[in-house]
Parts: C-alpha cells; structure tokens; sequence
C-alpha cells in the first residue's frame, strides 16, 4: 500500500527525472517560502486580504491583473529562450522531443490566455471606468470573480509541469492526438481544465464591461463621444461575448471524450477530428482579435496625447473595429486551408481574410494623420506606438500573404508562420501592453516610469525583436517547419537559427531592463502630484493620481469628444475647487467568495485532471455554497461620507 | 438620498414595474440579457456540433431507433406549461402578490422536477435497454452532452428558484427580490426556447430522417 504511494509520487505525480525539473521545483518552493516569510515578517497577511485579495475596486483588480500577467510573461519568455537555445545550433541536445513539444504548447498557451489576456483586463479595469466617468464596473462582486478564475485557472495549467507532467499537443491541442488514446496522461486535461476556468473569467468580464460601457457613461457622453479606448473595449466585449462561449464548450466536449468515453474529436466510433479544428479557430481566431483591438485603442489613446491633437477619423476608426469584429466571424478555416477543403470554400475563406486587412489599413492610415502636423512628443508610450505601426504593417503584410490558399499550402506551418503570428502578436499585444503601461502607470501607481531606462528598453526590445523574427520569415521560406525540435547541419538554415537566438536574448533583456525600471521607479520613481503627466485628453487624466477609491468626487459632465481636454481650454480649473458639491457615495463592499469560490473551483479542476472524484464533488460542492451564500447576501454596500470625501480631496490638493 | 456608484443621472424611475425600480436593476438585468446571449452562443454550438454528428452512429442505434413519442411530448407540455406559470408568477410580481408569487414558483418549480425525471428516466432507458451511452457512438455523445446541458440548466434553475421562494418568504416582495424573480423567469423562459430547438432538431428530424 505505502509502497504503491510512493511509486505514485514519484513515477506519476511528481516530475522526475530532469535536472531543469528539480531547479524548477527548488525555486518554486524557495519563492513560495520567502513569500510566506516576509509576509508573515511584516505582519501584512491582514492587509494583503483586506486591501487586495477581497478587494472588488477595478482599480486594484487592474494591478493584481497585471502583476500576474508580468508573473507569467516571464514564464512564457524562459519557454520561448529554452525552445530558441534549443535551436541555436544543428543537432542540439538541450530538450528532447517531448520536452521541446511541452514547451511550445505551454508558450503559446500561456503567451496567449495567461499574458495577452490578462494584460489586456487589466488595462481596461483600470482605464475604462476612469475614462467613462464611473465609480466602478457594473458588476464589481463578478469582476473579482472574473479576476480570481483566471489566477487560479493560470495556477492550475501552471503547476502541469512539475506535478503530473505538461501538455504537449500545442496550444491549438488538436484531434486526434491530443485525444485519450494518443496522448494517454494528465497533461492535456491540464489544459482543457486551466484555460477553461480562466476562459469563464474572462467571458463574464465581457459581460461586465459590455454592461459597464453601455449603462454607466457620465451625463453627456453619448457613445460617439467616448474616448477611443473604451470604444475598442465595448468592441471586444462583444467578441468576447460571441466567441467564448463556443470555446467553453469545444475544451468541455474535449473533456467529456477523455473524461468519460465520449467521441466527440476521436477517429473511432464516428467522432470528428475536423470537428475541434472548426471549434477550435471559430474561437481561436476572434480570440486574435481580442488581444489586438484594445491595443489599438491603447495606441489611439497615446498617439493623439502624444501628437497633442484630437484623433484623426474618430468615426472611421471606431467602424473600421466594427468591420473588423464582424468579418474576423468568418475567417476561422484560414487556419486549416490545406486540411481538405473543397476550392470553394477555401476561396471564400481566402477572400474574407484579406477583406479585413482593408479596415486596419485604414486605422494605420488614420494614426499617421493623426501625427501629421501635430507636435510629437517622443515619450516612452509614444515610441512603443511608434514602432508598432511599420512592426505591426510587416505582419499584416505577411498575413496577407499567408491567406491566399494556393500559396498557403507553400507556408502552411513553416517559420514563416511562426515569424507572422509573433510579428502580430508581439507587435500589436506586446508594444501595445508596454505602451499602455508607460501612459497609465502614473495613474495606477501616482508615480511615473524613469524615461530614459524605458527608452533604454524599448529600444534593446524593439531591435532584438527585429533580430530574432526577421530571419524567421527567410528560414521559413528555405522549408523549416514550425514545431521541429532540431535540425540537421547543412540546410543552410544554422546562421538564421543562430542569430535569431540572439535576438530573443535581446528581447529577454529587454524585458529584464523594464523589470529593473518598475523597481527602482518605485523606489524613487518621480511623484505625479497633478494628476495629468502627459496632458491628458480622457478624463482619467482629470482626477487625482492614484485615483481615489470613489474615482470621481462628483460625475462629471460631458460635452464633447476629448472631455478633459475641451475643459481644460474652457475653464480655470481653481474655480472648480470651489463648486464642488459632495453628497455620500455608495460603494460596494469587498468580499471574499470570489478568491474562495475560485479556490474551490482550483480544488475541482485538479481532481477532474487527475480523474479524483473524491476530491472533484467537494470542490463542487463548495462552489455551489459559495453561489448560495451570496445569493443571501443582501448587505453588500457602504457609503462614504461628505466629510471623507472631503478629507480625501483635500490630501489629494483638490479642495483648498 | 445617497448617491449611487452606478448611476446618477437617472430619470423618475416610479413609473416603471418594481423589477426596474432602482437603476442597479436596471444593470443587472441588462447583464442578464447579455449573459442569456452567450447562453445562445453556447446552445448554438451545441446544436452545430449535433447536427453534424447526427449521422454519425458507427452502426450503432440511430435516432428514430431511439426516440419514442410518448415521454418526449410530456416532457415538451411540462416544460412548456412550466413556463406559462412562470409568467404567471412575474404577473402576480407585478402586482406584488407574495402568495401568489411563491405560489406559482412553486409550481414552476414542481413542473421542472416533473421534467427532470421524465428525462432521467428517458436517458436511462436508452442506456439500460437499448446499450446506447455517450459513448456507443459520436451521435450519442452529441445527444446526451446536449439534452444533458440542458437538463443540468434546468436543475441548476430548480435550486435557483427554490432559493428564491425562501428570500420573498422571508422578506416580502421588495426591488431586490423582484429583481432576482424577474431575472429567474428570463433564464426559465429562455431554456423552454431552447426545448423548442431540441424538439425540433433532434427529435422531429430524429423521427423524420
Ligand atoms: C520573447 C519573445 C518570443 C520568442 C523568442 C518566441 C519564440 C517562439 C518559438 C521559438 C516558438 C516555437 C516555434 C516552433 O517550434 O514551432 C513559438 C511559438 C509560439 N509563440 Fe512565441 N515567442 C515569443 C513571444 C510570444 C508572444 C508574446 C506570443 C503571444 C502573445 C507568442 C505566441 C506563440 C504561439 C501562439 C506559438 C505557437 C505554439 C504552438 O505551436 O502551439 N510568442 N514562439
Ligand atoms: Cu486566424
């Protein structure tokens, strides 16, 4: 009996085997020590629950968004160095096969679902209720939720590869192979169950920012009057909203087949591999789609403070995204032009695909008018948005290439692929992070970002980017395939391979670079005492920084596009000090069913890896207590009084 | 009177029913609309990946091998007649009738459980006698996984609404709880809409084809 445990433990439930494993296992104990430690040191478990982990305030879900999306940006960037050291030279033996495929499935998985997204929620949590002249989200109880569904649905997927082992179908997990009979083991239920948890947080945070958008706006601004940003987030909401749920239910028939025998993706028994490869991209693409919209309200944002000019064609941009969000619906199968369609169906696919290269060409167009005779400021956010613009135009460019079906079959799943999915993909999401990160960091925090080491870093980043990508398109073409784990000498591919390893060291670098910068800016960071660094156009810009727990002492009132820079033109801003009139403000109360509720769904989800049963139905159970407690809940709100929120605007130099 | 997060601007809200009567249930069930959007979605793809297994059965039973008349009506009429009570409740809602609310979700409530056994009953007597399970063939994993979403929707809305009947008992008919009841009967009426596609995409092409 004791016996068996032990061989359990050591030959199925814990890695073994690999010195990298270990080190892994080593840190992964060492950090979660040394946090306990300090915590406990400081005496902050109080604070940290009370202030934080209970917290409902978008602005503080922001924050925590974003610090594990950082967490896991660097998880993904040691995948992506392990695979290009791999790679560096002919005949490596770093990783074998089997680890080299865990490794770029749970890149690309974790590049995808646990840094774009959440990187992506927590720069709309914390810009668009600013931006809109709310006091929180619609829903503020299902935005921590959201928030806590997907920390624990990344913990879950995250801890694959030291307990149990990792996935390794590729984050597009196709069937057959990523079915029971193939790939027997719990590294792929790993997968289906992670993304899923986190896949619900983020469909009920479309829900809520939909809601949000549509209901909560500040008197005045009607929707053609909302700053770009929050246009391209109701945009993406919406996507979100259409495109989850078919998601949700492709990795729960995926489950169910290798759960419980089902044959949904299966050879045998009359199941459809094709099947999960429609699902799959009916997602996968819109999914594209989601990650780049809000960027494209990020860059909009800072390029018209930046040029200190209004937008050019708000009205063209904001349907250029509409026309996006509709056509991106039907491009999915440009993912699988060589999997046996009939031409007409691939013609069809073809041609929609590139139809949607004429909207973004004309949001480009619109960011270079926007510049043109304005007076360009090259901060930090201004260069990322800069460079995302030819960056981003060489991966539309290329994609276009790759949609036409006949040459398809030529790139189909080569390094050219790999080179135009990261030429969009870290152009457009990742500039566009850094990028509002820079512009919105003073707000968040009440500090700025040193300068100079940002320009330090964007260029190192922007620069090892180009070296580490571009030889990919040319490797590509000279027939490497995507997903190889080595190659031989002599292919004529080694010196791209070569330098495109330096490359991504660079991009490493550079990442290390704004790590250090957030550090010591924290430290000694300069102070934004006015509340507008960069002279603002949203009103964001218009209230304290960091903003205060209420946002908004009184809603202000909207007129025109650009709200806070039409009332910086029109009004002294000393006479407002003295017409404001409080009254009290209803908050919502923080609550701690979310964490726990997500803790339980943690709990079910690994016994549903794991097929445990005796640890599934509690789980459940909990979750379905958590929703009952809540559903008797009635006492969910407090207000803050005239007096703090005097107290509040006077420490904050608002009220003399 | 204190200020809202939500909302400020509001105009008189007296004139609207009492689900609508403070503008943080005007959001929520606005949410709700939204939320029954995705629920669409999620049927949608349901019904697709149905329909394109359908024909998949690899020799084993086959739809109108399977489907029997008889317990699909009753089914389809105790669902359909749930959701008649089910307005009929939001009526005595508006009027704001406790009793008569409890007392039509109640029966809503005895309805669904009606419809949960018949399918229960229905599903083990394909398993029992006929040998077909969800994983006989790609069909039959398309149909269980189906009407099982379905019927785990309905099951979630009986625990639902039973926890309801217990909140206006306890504290009368206020905004809050005709807000919670409003919402309830959306989601209700919404899965007897999604019935309406089941009996017609499986079962009547079931025994047609
Ligand atoms: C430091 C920068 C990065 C480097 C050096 C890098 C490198 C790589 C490499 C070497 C592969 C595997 C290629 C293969 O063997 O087929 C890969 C795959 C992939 N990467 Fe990256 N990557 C980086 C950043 C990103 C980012 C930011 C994203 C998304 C936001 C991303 C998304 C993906 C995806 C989706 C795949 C495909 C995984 C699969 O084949 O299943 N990568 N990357
Ligand atoms: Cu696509």
């Amino acid at each position: 009996m004791m016996d068996s445990f032990i061989h359990f433990l050591l030959h199925r439930f814990f890695v073994t085997g690999d010195p990298m494993i270990y080190g892994a296992d080593a840190s992964i104990a060492l950090a979660s020590i040394g946090i306990v430690v300090v915590v406990t040191y400081l005496k902050k478990w109080k604070w940290l629950w009370k202030e934080w982990l209970t917290s409902v305030d978008h602005k503080k879900i922001g924050i925590m968004y974003i610090i594990a999306a950082l967490l896991m940006l660097f998880r993904g960037g040691v995948d992506a160095l392990m695979m290009r050291t791999q790679l560096a030279l002919p005949n490596m033996h770093f990783l074998t096969s089997e680890h080299y495929n865990q490794v770029f499935t749970t890149h690309g998985t974790i590049m995808i679902i646990f840094v774009a997204m959440p990187f992506i929620f927590g720069l709309m949590n914390i810009a668009v209720p600013l931006q809109i002249g709310a006091r929180d989200v619609a829903f503020p109880f299902l935005n921590a939720l959201s928030f806590w569904l997907f920390f624990f649905g990344a913990m879950l997927f995250n801890i694959s590869f030291v307990i149990g082992g990792s996935p390794d179908a590729g984050w597009s997990s196709y069937a057959p192979y990523a079915e029971l009979s193939m790939n027997p083991g719990v590294g792929q239920n790993y997968y289906l169950v992670g993304v899923q948890i986190a896949g619900i947080g983020s469909l009920a945070s479309g829900i809520n920012f939909l809601v949000t958008i549509l209901k909560m706006r500040a008197p005045g601004m009607t929707l053609f009057k909302m700053p770009m940003f929050t246009w391209s987030i109701l945009i993406t909401s919406v996507i979100i909203i259409f495109a989850f749920p078919a998601f949700t239910v492709a990795l729960a028939l995926m489950s169910i087949d290798r759960l419980f025998g089902a044959h949904f993706f299966t050879i045998a028994s009359g199941g459809s591999p094709m099947l999960w490869a429609n699902l799959f991209w009916f997602w996968g693409h819109p999914e594209v789609y989601i990650v780049l919209l809000p960027v494209f309200g990020v860059f909009s944002e800072v390029i018209a403070t930046f040029s200190h000019k209004t937008l050019f064609g708000y009205a063209v941009m904001v349907w250029s995204m509409v026309a996006i969000s509709i056509i991106g619906f039907v491009t999915w199968l440009h993912h699988f032009f060589t999997m046996g369609n009939t031409a007409e169906v691939n013609a069809f696919f073809s041609i929609s695909t590139a139809i949607i290269a004429i909207p973004t060409g004309v949001k480009i167009f619109n960011w270079l008018f926007t510049m043109n005779k304005g007076r360009i400021e090259f901060s930090t956010a201004m260069l990322w948005a800069l460079a995302f613009i030819p960056n981003f135009t060489i991966g539309g460019v290329t994609g276009v290439m790759l949609a036409l079906a006949p040459a398809d079959y030529q790139y189909h799943n080569s390094y050219f692929l790999v080179a135009h999915f990261h030429s969009v993909l870290i152009a457009g999401p990742v500039f566009g992070i850094f990028c509002g990160l820079y512009y919105w960091w003073p707000k968040m925090f009440g500090y700025m970002l040193n300068e100079r080491q940002g320009k330090l870093a964007f260029w190192v980043f922007m620069i090892s980017f180009n070296i580490c990508f571009m030889p990919m398109y040319i490797v590509g073409l000279l027939g490497m395939t995507r997903r190889m784990y080595t190659y031989p000498a002599g292919m004529g591919w080694t010196p791209f391979n070569f330098i495109e390893t330096i490359g991504a060291f660079g991009m490493g670098a550079g990442f290390l670079i704004i790590a250090y910068n957030i550090v010591w800016s924290t430290l000694k960071g300069k102070r934004d005492t006015t509340g507008d660094p960069w002279n603002g156009r949203t009103l964001e810009w218009s209230i304290p920084s960091p903003a205060p727990e209420y946002n908004f002492a009184t809603i202000p009132t909207v007129s025109a596009r650009d709200a806070f820079a039409v009332a910086k033109t029109q009004e002294d801003q000393e006479n407002k000090k003295e017409r404001q009139l409080f009254q009290p403000i209803h908050m919502p109360n923080n609550s701690g069913i979310p964490i726990i509720m997500s803790l339980f769904m943690f709990i079910a989800g690994f016994g549903l890896v794991w097929e445990w049963y005796w640890m599934v139905i509690p789980g459940a159970i909990g979750i379905v207590v958590c929703m009952i407690v809540r559903s008797f809940q009635y006492n969910d709100h407090h207000i803050i009084s005239i007096e703090e929120i005097e107290r509040t605007e006077r420490a904050a130099g608002r009220l003399s | 009177m204190a200020q809202s997060p939500l909302r400020l601007h509001e105009k008189s809200r007296s004139s609207l029913p009492i689900e609508y009567s403070t503008p943080e249930n005007d959001l929520r069930i606005v949410g709700f609309w939204i939320f029954l959007a995705a629920e669409l979605v999620l049927f949608g793809t349901l019904f697709a990946t149905y329909l394109v297994l359908q024909s998949h059965t690899a020799g084993g039973p086959a739809p109108k091998d399977l489907f029997e008349v008889g317990p699909v009506m009753i089914e389809t009429i105790v669902l359909l007649v749930s959701s008649f009570t089910c307005g009929l409740s939001t009526i005595e809602l508006r009027r704001h009738n406790k009793k008569g609310l409890i007392f039509w979700l109640i029966v809503t409530v005895l309805l669904g459980l009606v419809f949960i056994g018949f399918e229960v009953n229905e599903f083990y007597t394909y398993a029992a006698h006929e040998g077909a399970t969800l994983s006989s063939s790609a069909f039959l994993s398309g149909f269980f996984v189906l009407l099982g979403t379905h019927g785990c929707h309905v099951s979630l809305g009986i625990i639902w609404i039973t926890g309801l009947i217990i909140q206006i008992a306890k504290r009368g008919v206020t905004p809050v709880t005709a807000r919670k009841a409003f919402i309830v009967g959306l989601y209700w009426h919404f899965l007897d809409v999604v019935w309406i596609f089941i009996y017609t995409a499986v079962y009547l092409t079931g025994w047609v084809m």
